[in-house]
């Protein structure tokens, strides 16, 4: 039996016309496509460039992490517990306002916890040999369960004006964009350029391929898992100063099940579950894809079950599709 | 170079300037054809109590005319969530939103951007801090919640017997506020001979509630009424009574939730409890939304709003209104709401 495609090594990229088209980032541009067309047909206030602006508010967070998160599922890991750690981050930002913090020493204590955190589970994984996914779901409750601990049904709410411009204010004015849009903007031209033009990325591949052979061929496995593991944590951090500003508040449900909407965003994006596969451009393409449906879908005011279940059928319909596509195109030359 | 650069400055601007005019335009000719459209944003979907308020809201939103209700809300009660769909609700700029917030500041600075951009932002049942809303609707206040504790106790024994408060904590604001108010209606003449004994803590545990009545109950052989304003508390209370075999001796009031009081009503050991009749609240919500918006009411303190069949609502101190006094449950309509929340 010949393996599956995830394990033949091309020597140049794919040039037929049915290889570029069947290429998963070709697909969700025309889902994008689709989700424009559809959503500016529903709603004549979709195509509105402040209306646009507002939404990326509410997906720009998720998609930082995501990028981390895409890394991490790359290399055959991954990581429940980013929800949690912005909570215990915004917690830990929340005390220290309490006490008189100014605002670049809450970004300092924000990020340092997110990085903290993931070095916790980087450490739990690479050292101790713990699967990631038995790991980071104990760590999701026990940093979720310190930030309920500590508040109760409280809510700290005392942030300084300054740090709240962070997530509600804007890098450019005309077209508006804000800060949080900005910097995953920035971030994913960073991780793309990481990823798919240095031999650190060419690394990350072949862990994800096969970890075993990775290891003898003089690659730092370990190390590297690790650092993932810091990497998302400290993008959790990120994710965690931009909402906490954003909302001016800390609450022990902040953020709460975000770790599955970032793990969609990343499969949606043609991250392979299994490691070795998958691109920054279609995990940035699928940020979109879920940000918009779901921003054109609540402008006609579906509820937000019906988005969840929607979003589902997407997921699960943009896996099977090409899936199925394949295993067709494959029976008629025989 | 320039030149023209200034010149395609001045291009795009008047362009600018048209294209912004056209909407404005449309929007002016379309306006008095389309109706009101109001928003009720309540803490997360799926919940019997807002699907009750939203029930309330219809029957306003048809009693207003010309007026559509968009019931919406997040799937988790997170403040982010609720953020979404008020931006949402924004982009389509709708003419009000009645909200229920999940998080008093974290959506101040969404319902200013709704504010801002002409909207009109009320809160209700669970409020938005004063600077993000236009006003806030309580369904009671503290006083009318304890003048409707005493007088149900009151007109289930014929103001006459022994009773007893079981509260939360000794520390609970909420229920030390309504006691106090109890303490002024039962001050009155009429109350002379209905005694109050004793006010014990369960700390709404409800093991610990349930043994506190049971401690009352020896202390107090005479004891003929129980009054809990804690919905915790009221459920240990009328069980103990039941457990204990006192059915018809001793009852017990206050506020507690329909479904869960239903058993307890049922058996007899509550002849009359209450609590905000959600229905209510959803339909005044609305009703002033709907006020706000036609600029028949400005919701500033000092003034009031018709609230239609809720009669009129007077606003105070920081622009926040009480509804009503809460509403009474009893073996009549107990089957209906028990199956709302």
């Amino acid at each position: 039996m010949k393996q599956p495609a995830r394990y033949d090594v091309a020597d140049r990229a794919p040039r037929t016309l049915s290889d570029f088209l069947l290429r998963w980032e070709t697909i969700l541009v025309a889902m994008l496509v689709l989700v424009v067309i559809g959503n500016t047909a529903i709603s004549p206030y979709f195509l509105d460039i402040y209306n646009l602006s507002d939404a990326t508010f509410n997906f720009s967070e998720k998609a930082i992490i995501a990028l981390g998160m895409a890394l991490l599922i790359l290399v055959r890991d991954i990581d429940l517990s980013v929800a949690a750690i912005i909570a215990l981050a915004s917690l830990a930002m929340g005390l220290a306002a309490d006490a008189g913090a100014g605002t670049p020493l809450l970004i300092l204590i924000g990020l340092s916890v997110g990085a903290v955190c993931g070095a916790f589970n980087g450490f739990l994984v690479a050292r101790i040999g713990l699967p990631s996914i038995v790991v980071t779901i104990g760590t999701m409750s026990l940093f979720r369960g310190i930030a309920q601990v500590v508040l109760g049904d409280q809510a700290i709410t005392k942030y300084p004006a300054a740090f709240q411009t962070l997530g509600q204010g804007y890098l450019v004015r005309w077209p508006p964009i804000p800060y949080s849009f900005a910097l995953f903007l920035l971030l994913a031209v960073i991780f793309a350029f990481v990823l798919h033009r240095t031999t650190l990325g060419r690394k990350f591949y072949a862990m994800g391929n096969n970890p075993v052979a990775a290891q003898f061929s003089g690659i730092q496995v370990d190390k590297i898992r690790f650092w993932l593991f810091v990497l998302t944590g400290t993008l959790a951090g990120v994710a965690a100063v931009l909402l906490t500003a954003r909302i001016g508040s800390t609450r022990p449900n902040i953020a709460l099940g975000w770790e599955l909407e970032v793990i969609t965003a990343v499969i949606l994006g043609g991250v392979s579950i299994a490691g070795g596969s998958g691109t920054i451009p279609g995990v940035v393409l699928a940020v979109f894809i879920l940000g918009l449906a779901t921003f054109g879908l609540s402008l006609i005011n579906v509820p937000g079950i019906v988005i969840s279940v929607l979003l589902g059928l997407l997921l699960i319909a943009s896996i099977a599709v090409p899936i199925v596509v394949r295993r067709l195109m494959k029976k008629k030359p025989a | 170079m320039t030149k023209t650069t200034r010149r395609q400055t001045l291009q795009l601007l008047t362009a600018g300037a048209f294209a912004g005019m056209a909407p404005g335009l449309l929007s002016t000719t379309t306006l008095a054809a389309t109706p009101i459209r109001i928003a009720m944003v309540v803490k997360a979907l799926g919940i019997g109590f807002f699907d009750a308020c939203r029930d309330g809201g219809l029957e306003a939103a048809k009693e207003l005319g010309d007026c559509e209700l968009i019931y919406t809300g997040p799937t988790k009660t997170t403040a982010e969530e609720q953020i979404a769909v008020i931006d949402a609700l924004i982009a389509q700029k709708v003419d009000a939103i009645a909200i229920s917030a999940n998080d008093n500041t974290a959506l101040v600075p969404v319902c200013k951007k709704a504010l801002e951009r002409g909207i009109k932002v009320i809160s209700f049942d669970s409020g938005v801090a004063p600077e993000g809303r236009i006003m806030n609707l309580d369904p009671s206040n503290a006083q009318l919640i304890g003048q409707k504790c005493v007088q149900m106790m009151a007109k289930t024994l014929n103001n006459e017997g022994e009773v007893a408060i079981l509260s939360a904590t000794s520390q609970a604001t909420n229920q030390n506020t309504w006691i106090e108010f109890m303490k002024t209606e039962w001050a009155k003449p009429e109350y002379a001979k209905m005694t109050l004994v004793s006010t014990v803590y369960g700390d709404d545990v409800a093991d610990k509630s349930y043994r506190e009545t049971e401690g009352l109950i020896k202390a107090f052989p005479n004891l003929k009424g129980i009054i809990a304003p804690t919905s915790v508390g009221i459920v240990a209370a009328a069980k103990a009574v039941v457990d204990l075999g006192l059915v018809g001796k001793v009852y017990v009031s206050g506020l507690g939730l329909p479904s869960e009081m239903k058993g307890a009503v049922d058996a007899g050991a509550t002849e009359t409890f209450a609590i905000w009749n959600p229905i209510d609240l959803g339909y005044s919500a609305t009703m002033i939304a709907g006020r706000l918006v036609r600029g028949e009411a400005t919701g500033q303190a000092g003034t009031t709003v018709n609230a239609g069949r809720m009669g009129d609502i007077a606003i105070g101190e920081n622009n926040n209104a009480a509804m009503a006094d809460p509403f009474t449950f009893d073996k009549s309509n107990i089957e209906q709401f028990a199956k709302i929340f």
